[in-house]
């Protein structure tokens, strides 16, 4: 008798165990998962009572196909750009998000007027960030003239060494264009035709021999580290932590960034979807968007919560003008354009892989 | 002597022998059955249908004809190369309507996309108005975007509007459809794939090669040493091969780069200088180095499996009769080891043919196989059709190299241990 009580305690345990809720999170891992963990999972699953799992990805939107399509859905949010958030909703494979549902900011602004252009462009995402795409270099390596514009990362000559560039056409077409002499303005235009298209391959030939093409986030800055670059194109934030929290002696460069969104998204079917959404109205709140600053330099993307980003989380480092958006390095800034992505990446990322292969 | 005929022979129970014996095999054929049935089916189920399946994408892709059922039928009911009129026009709107409430514009738009690059937001732009369109719908559609009037257009999507197509295959060799859909070329700088099945087949023949070269002597070895010795190195052919091969390739990346390991011994110890450090990593020499290590262990084991019974009185015999231990070698020894190397080299052949994760983390940019892009396709362009076609022709290929094999050295020719 009492066997078969401890017995059916054990699994009635066991079932209240099971039916805990859990959420499962893709992300990009790194200095950047960690920013989300901190600000985002921990408070959410002290709010909710609910185990947050996080799930490192290269790039989280690539499983989502197939796991919609295969009727197997094991993530409820996953953190995308833009691009890839526009691609997935178009083709069904994502949840609308009812962007009225997200919380006003303090002031009682509504949301939809709260959030940075562009942030809430897809119906199917929720923007969380801005980061961009700049280029960071060893000062160590450049004791006199040290580079300051886009054109110095192509200048063989004045800066000698390796590059560092993702194995990519995005955002490497555009930074070509900028080094050789467009303006941030005009660089999609010009990429709309063949023209620009071969100039900006033209240009990426001239330091094809020594680039280092990296794939993953952490990457960069771990080259810099190792010496097997000198200059390396990374995520403004990766290079933050490693200068800041690891004193490295890198320095960004921020002429000629490219800015972009990170994005939750819910893909379609997923196990836990009410409380995936609402995991994402908690977390892209004004306070916890501040929050996340704490942890790593990408700008919230919310106005509101602007004015409330403080300090680094060692206690000393105004983070201010670490971000993206700080005026100061906004001078010579673009914007991704993720519907000239949406439509020519097939394409371009076709053609770029082309250029690669050969010799 | 009494006549014996096959008819007369029959068991203790008086049925004819042949028959009793037919109906045992019978039998035991169908336990047997019985006991690779589970096996069958798992391979059905888990290998044979989703292969069948990835296979099919390949030449059936129902995108836009499952989504477009009105101009779908109205290319059906036309000749190829029909000028778009009012009654195409008018399907294409009533299309529209369609995509709009199914939110599949997108879906359409990047099918028709393959093919015609810009036309994914043609599609959803267009999509968005589509409740205003208004008869004549051939001047609506056109004034919502002039694009709808490019014969390039109408030929991509005659192309797509057929579930079954040989597109992806085009595709597959560096070819497209011009305008009256005939086969071309495709433009020069989008070439790619043929460029990328010849090396993945030379690099793979090489890699090879390098296995043999450095494994037959390590697997002759293994074999003659006493057990006690032989075991102990065997360990060290056999702990490579159980460990991840990511560590593997990664503790690769660590020896071989810049400022790795053996570029930084070479500079201390003044072999070369400071700024002449060798690329061996993120090229295709880094491709090579560390695929050659990591298929070793597939060359050595069913080298050595055939080396360790051959008596080593055979070669004995042959030096006694007067051979060179070069003759003795050659003709007495190598010939019984054929059946380790056709073994030992089929195997790291299709290995490598189809090797990813090494190429991609140390290839760079020379050093990337089919393989890579297959994996492209499947997880960043989302074309699984595309990847389809260009794994169908890399499995044909590897059949056909396969056949040639057979009728060259024979597949029973072939000993794994």
């Amino acid at each position: 008798m009492k066997k078969t009580l401890i017995l059916s305690t054990a699994l009635v345990g066991l079932a209240a165990a099971a039916s805990a809720q859990e959420l499962t999170i893709i992300s990009w891992g790194g200095a950047y998962g960690a920013s989300q963990v901190e600000a985002y999972n921990k408070p959410f699953a002290e709010m909710k009572g609910v185990t947050v799992n996080m799930v490192d990805g290269d790039n989280p939107a690539t499983p989502i196909k197939a796991m919609v399509e295969a009727n197997n859905v094991s993530i409820d949010v996953a953190d995308v750009e833009l691009s890839d958030a526009v691609r997935l909703c178009d083709e069904g494979l994502l949840e609308v998000i009812d962007h009225d549902a997200l919380p006003p900011a303090p002031d009682g602004t509504p949301a939809t007027e709260d959030f940075v252009e562009g942030a809430l462009f897809s119906e199917c995402a929720v923007a969380n960030i801005v980061w961009s795409t700049v280029y960071a270099y060893d000062a160590s390596k450049y004791s006199g003239e040290a580079p300051s514009t886009m054109a110095d990362f192509f200048d063989l000559e004045r800066f000698p060494g390796k590059r560092g560039l993702r194995k990519a056409a995005k955002t490497n077409l555009e930074m070509a264009l900028m080094a050789d002499g467009v303006p941030a303005a005009d660089v999609y235009d010009l990429l709309e035709t063949d023209e620009g298209v071969d100039r900006a391959f033209a240009k990426l030939a001239t330091i094809k021999d020594s680039v280092v093409w990296w794939e993953a986030g952490a990457q960069p800055p771990q080259l810099l580290a190792d010496g097997e670059v000198s200059m390396t194109t990374a995520y403004n934030g990766r290079i933050f932590n490693a200068a800041i929290s690891e004193s490295k002696p890198f320095e960004i460069v921020w002429d000629g960034q490219v800015m972009d969104f990170d994005l939750f998204v819910v893909p379609k079917g997923a196990p836990h979807r009410d409380l995936a959404m609402e995991y994402i109205a908690f977390a892209t709140d004004t306070q916890r968007l501040a929050d996340q600053a704490k942890w790593i330099s990408y700008g919230p993307a919310r106005l509101s919560s602007g004015p409330l980003v403080g300090l680094y989380q060692d206690g000393k480092t105004e983070m201010g003008p670490h971000m993206p958006t700080a005026e100061a390095n906004m001078a010579n800034a673009l914007v991704n354009n993720f519907e000239f992505w949406a439509d020519n990446g097939t394409e371009l990322e076709e053609r770029f892989n082309a250029w690669l292969a050969s010799n | 002597m009494a006549e014996i005929t096959a008819a007369t022979l029959t068991t203790a129970d008086g049925k004819p022998l042949k028959a009793s014996l037919a109906r045992a095999q019978a039998r035991s054929r169908r336990r047997a059955l019985f006991l690779v049935l589970p096996l069958l089916v798992f391979i059905l189920v888990t290998f044979i249908f989703p292969i069948g399946q990835m296979l099919y994408r390949s030449i059936h892709n129902d995108a836009f004809s499952s989504n477009m059922p009105n101009l779908s039928a109205w290319f059906e009911a036309t000749e190829p190369g029909t000028e778009p009129d009012e009654e195409a026009y008018a399907a294409l709107a009533a299309d529209f309507v369609l995509l709009r409430e199914n939110r599949t514009a997108g879906e359409v738009g990047t099918r028709v996309n393959y093919d015609l690059s810009g036309a994914r937001s043609l599609f959803t732009s267009t999509a968005r108005k589509a409740n205003g369109l208004e008869p004549p719908f051939k001047e609506a559609i056109i004034d919502a975007d002039k694009d709808w009037d490019d014969p390039l257009l109408w030929q991509a999507m005659r192309s797509a509007s057929s579930p079954y197509t040989l597109n992806f295959y085009l595709a597959a060799v560096d070819l497209t459809r011009d305008e009256s859909g005939g086969i071309a070329a495709a433009d020069k700088e989008r070439q790619i794939y043929v460029q990328l099945f010849q090396r993945t087949f030379v690099l793979s023949a090489l890699i090879t090669f390098l296995t043999f070269v450095l494994g037959y002597p390590v697997a002759h070895l293994l074999a003659t040493l006493p057990l006690r010795y032989s075991n102990l190195l065997m360990i060290f052919v056999l702990l490579p091969f159980w460990t991840s091969l990511l560590v593997r390739t990664t503790a690769w990346i660590v020896l071989l780069q810049q400022q790795g390991v053996i570029n930084s011994t070479l500079v201390a110890t003044g072999i070369i200088g400071d700024e002449n450090r060798l690329a061996m990593i993120y090229n295709q020499a880094g491709t090579i180095i560390a695929m050659t290590h990591i298929l070793l262990p597939f060359m050595v084991l069913p080298l050595y499996s055939v080396m360790r019974p051959i008596p080593p009185s055979y070669v004995r015999a042959a030096r006694s009769l007067g051979a060179s231990s070069w003759k003795a070698f050659r003709s007495v020894y190598f010939p019984l080891t054929v059946p380790g190397i056709a073994a030992g080299g089929l195997l790291v052949f299709i290995l490598a043919v189809g090797y990813y994760i090494t190429p991609a983390l140390v290839g760079g940019a020379s050093g990337q196989l089919i393989s890579n892009l297959i994996a492209y396709h499947m997880q960043d362009s989302l074309n699984w059709s595309l990847a389809a076609a260009l794994a169908a022709i890399l499995l044909g290929v590897v059949l056909l190299l396969y056949w040639v094999y057979d009728r060259l050295i024979g597949i029973d020719n072939l000993k794994l241990g």
